[in-house]
């Protein structure tokens, strides 16, 4: 007897492993450019990161009863954990790689029912929950330590750095965007402490304080690029999002340039283009049309500008992030596409006379 | 011609290559052949026969029943064994009435039908083409006849011609087209006569460049015949896409393409509607791609109607190794074979074993919300949100976002990178619906039915209690007026 199967009895080639390899791979140039740019601590912090996610899934798992094996394989726990690991001060203490583990994979992944199944974007749940709960450690950022520089911290001074938390002060400064809003909070215009911050060259090629693999615009460009032409992202979310950023930021800078910062200020700074290109293009948690995810994007991009001009924090991608995953059902609910033969109220097409030839 | 946007769609491998060029061939006559009365959409074939009779071949064996049925004929010449039940080619596995027929070798043909002239009555035309037992041989098997008769009711310009071929391994509709392109154009004609279009557009993938090369030689006399390349891409032959890619009309849910002035044949309906009219042969072989990467010597066959698929299966070669499936159709919509003993019917394309390797099955995995389904979805349904819905047996809420406009055409299936069987919670989620339906109706009948019984009871009753009254009402005035 041959066993019997349901059409179609054919496959594509394609995984969820490979897609989350595609996304990893796209990852590695601006990775390995931070990694380089901000020394080896930022190397330790980013492997005990992804170490930590990989593990506290695998401990969920057991705790769970689910396979551990092929779940891990997915790739998708290394993915939450290497975005984290992008989206931390380079030279954070390792146990803000470990906690934010915890937090990314046993609070807002697998609580939920594991992989597909979150609310809430992981890697974003934790840093927003680290940065609410260590205020300090998740601010502290470094100029640029490129390794092999004269500047880098040896190996000890590295270890310590990640593992004893001793960051020397001289080392320590703020990302443009944190300077800018302390500026004005003291008074002095963003016309005037913009001139301050690195040139728009410096702030694309990457050679800047931030997050520890937010900082190369190009190289994080070239690995969106990447995915949309391998079409596991579709350009929606990216150009949603950063239109969103620009169009409002330019228009109220034009309404009051001492008060508001341009367009291209807050596209070349912070997270705007690895949110858009590999946080706010998460499947799970975000909209599953294309009308959606430009809608999507778009919120995120808005949110996100909202947050640095007039809330607490200098950066909010993440918070606007969450919020839009929050939006996600609702979002989804509206933007189903025209089902064929049908209107967009669903009631079937009317026959037109001009159909008749 | 410029071709019109169609919707979603999806790329899998083509895997023609190792039938594309293997000419039609046709099967040596079996010993035995085995017809079911029912091989289309409609009301089974009425028998005409009895065990022991002597038929020949192309002598009609079981006629239309109903207004929406297709006759069967006796595929050669031989004696009627029994009319029994035999495994259907169903993945059910269920049996079938089936005309089981011995054939003595001979191939002897009956009496045919007088060939018909291309100016012959519209009417005289229809009914040769019902008596001849041709139904929709791209895989709808709608009784071609009863198509015709939409051109009494709309008013039709177009018939598009089916070539598209979209499903891998099958090529049985190029080879049609390339080998009798005449016969196919000729047929095409017929059909449109009848149908009162001025037009015959045949959409042909571009895929397939030898037929649709073969296709504009033999239209290049006939002004009225266009031959319309499109994009190869599934489900580009199902009728509602391609008529929208070549007319740029869409059918409206619930009607038909006529309303909107288009209707499709296959073109390998259009080659036995010209052997009905033309020939005055009935439906008795079809060609069937036998393919696979199980199959030893894949080939296109022309096959006796009732054949067995290990009849096909024998004359290419065997098996090269175990199939993990054996498929009537093509990959992406055929119907699994419970056994190699069921018979080759009118819809059937092909017959494919297929290799485990072939496949690529996978164990199903959580769904990643990757949206790779709706892309594919020809239809605009969003096959993510339907099946986490039908998972929790919440078909109302399925049913509201679409479930039924559905067409099962499999490219959510296919595409989806967790391997979730979508397709078939569709399916499952529209069987449910419709035997629910047809519960409430049962249940609403027998409510009419009780209500009207009660109704009954009551109106005796009140009789009774008329009749009562009367009979005391006297005695009740003389009490008034003592």
């Amino acid at each position: 007897m041959i066993p019997l199967q349901s059409a179609p009895f054919i496959h594509t080639a394609n995984t969820v492993q490979k897609t989350m390899g595609t996304v990893l791979l796209a990852l590695v140039p601006a990775t390995v450019f931070n990694l380089y740019l901000f020394g080896l601590p930022a190397l330790f912090l980013f492997i005990v990161t992804v170490a930590s996610c990989v593990v506290v899934e695998a401990a969920c798992l057991i705790v769970a009863k689910r396979p551990i094996q092929e779940t891990l394989l997915d790739g998708s726990a290394t993915l939450t954990g290497w975005l984290l690991a992008m989206s931390l001060p380079p030279w954070a203490p390792w146990w803000i790689g470990v906690l934010g583990a915890v937090f990314a994979i046993a609070l807002a992944k697998q609580p939920f029912g594991g992989l597909g199944q979150n609310l809430f974007n992981p890697a974003m749940v934790a840093r927003v929950a680290l940065l609410i709960s260590f205020p300090l450690a998740m601010t502290s950022w470094v100029l640029p330590h490129p390794l092999f520089s004269a500047s880098a911290p040896g190996l000890v001074d590295a270890f310590s750095v990640t593992f004893q938390g001793q960051v020397p002060d001289a080392m320590s400064a703020a990302s443009a965007l944190g300077y800018v809003k302390t500026e004005l909070s003291r008074g002095i215009p963003v016309s005037e402490s913009i001139k301050q911050v690195p040139d728009l060259m410096d702030m694309a090629l990457g050679y800047r304080s931030g997050s520890l693999g937010e900082t190369s615009i190009l190289l994080i460009l070239a690995g969106g690029l990447f995915l949309i032409r391998r079409r596991i992202i579709s350009w929606h979310t990216p150009v949603g999002l950063i239109g969103g950023i620009v169009v409002i930021a330019s228009l109220f800078h034009f309404l009051d340039p001492a008060r508001y910062a341009s367009g291209t200020f807050h596209l070349f700074s912070g997270a705007t283009f690895l949110g858009a290109f590999f946080i706010a293009t998460d499947y799970v948690t975000a909209p599953v049309s294309k009308v959606g995810r430009f809608v999507f994007g778009m919120g995120c991009g808005l949110l996100t500008w909202v947050i640095r001009t007039f809330a607490g924090y200098p950066e909010g991608m993440a918070f606007a992030v969450l919020l839009m995953n929050s939006l996600t059902p609702i979002i989804d609910q509206y933007t189903r596409p025209r089902l064929f033969g049908r209107d967009r109220k669903g009631r079937p097409l009317a026959i037109q006379k001009g159909d008749r030839v | 011609m410029k071709l019109f946007p169609t919707r979603g769609g999806v790329h899998p491998q083509q895997r023609k290559d190792r039938t594309r060029e293997q000419g039609i061939t046709p099967l040596p006559m079996p010993e035995w052949l085995y017809i079911p009365l029912q091989q289309h959409v409609g009301s089974p074939a009425k028998v005409l026969v009895t065990p022991g009779d002597r038929v020949l071949k192309g002598q009609m064996i079981a006629r239309c029943d109903g207004t929406i049925s297709a006759a069967h004929h006796a595929p050669t010449s031989g004696t009627v064994e029994t009319i029994s039940d035999v495994t259907a080619p169903h993945p059910s596995g269920l049996s079938q009435t089936m005309i089981v027929i011995h054939s003595d070798g001979k191939d002897e043909w009956a009496d045919l039908p007088p060939p018909l002239s291309d100016s012959a009555d519209l009417a005289v035309i229809r009914s040769r083409v019902s008596d001849s037992g041709v139904v929709g041989m791209g895989g709808a098997v709608f009784p071609a006849a009863v198509k015709l008769d939409l051109g009494l009711r709309y008013k039709i310009d177009t018939l598009v011609l089916n070539g598209a071929e979209c499903e891998p391994y099958v090529t049985c509709d190029d080879r049609i087209m390339r080998e009798y392109s005449e016969e196919v154009i000729h047929g095409a004609q017929i059909i449109a006569r009848v149908l009162g279009a001025t037009r015959i557009v045949v959409g042909i993938e571009d895929n397939k460049p030898e037929a649709i090369e073969a296709m504009r030689r033999a239209a290049t006399p006939h002004s009225e015949v266009q031959i319309f390349p499109v994009p190869a891409e599934y489900p580009m032959g199902y009728g509602h896409d391609l008529i929208l890619a070549i007319t740029g009309r869409e059918t409206p849910v619930g009607k038909r393409t006529a309303e909107i002035g288009a209707v499709a044949y296959n073109v390998g309906t259009a080659r036995a509607v010209d052997h009905a009219v033309r020939l005055g042969r009935p439906l008795i072989s079809r060609v069937v791609t036998v393919a696979g990467g199980a199959i030893r010597e894949p080939k296109n066959v022309e096959v006796p109607i009732g054949a067995r698929v290990i009849d096909l299966v024998s004359f290419c070669g065997g098996f090269s190794e175990s199939p993990a499936c054996i498929v009537s159709g093509g990959p992406m919509m055929g119907q699994p074979l419970p056994s190699l003993e069921t018979p080759v019917v009118k819809g059937a394309s092909a017959v494919l074993a297929l290799s485990a390797a072939e496949m690529a099955a996978k164990k199903e995995g959580p769904c990643i919300r990757c949206g790779a389904c709706i892309d594919a979805c020809p239809c605009g349904l969003v096959p993510v949100e339907m099946a986490a819905l039908i998972r929790r047996e919440n078909l109302k809420a399925a049913e509201k976002i679409g479930v039924a406009d559905c067409i099962g055409c499999g490219s959510c299936s296919w595409v989806c990178p967790s391997h979730i069987p979508l397709v078939r919670y569709f399916h499952y989620a529209n069987g449910q619906m419709g035997s629910q339906e047809r519960d409430r109706r049962k249940n609403e009948y027998i409510r009419t039915l009780v209500e009207a019984h009660t109704q009954r009871m009551e109106k005796l009753a009140a009789a009774k209690r008329a009749a009562q009254a009367a009979k005391k009402a006297p005695a009740r005035r003389e009490e008034v007026t003592s």
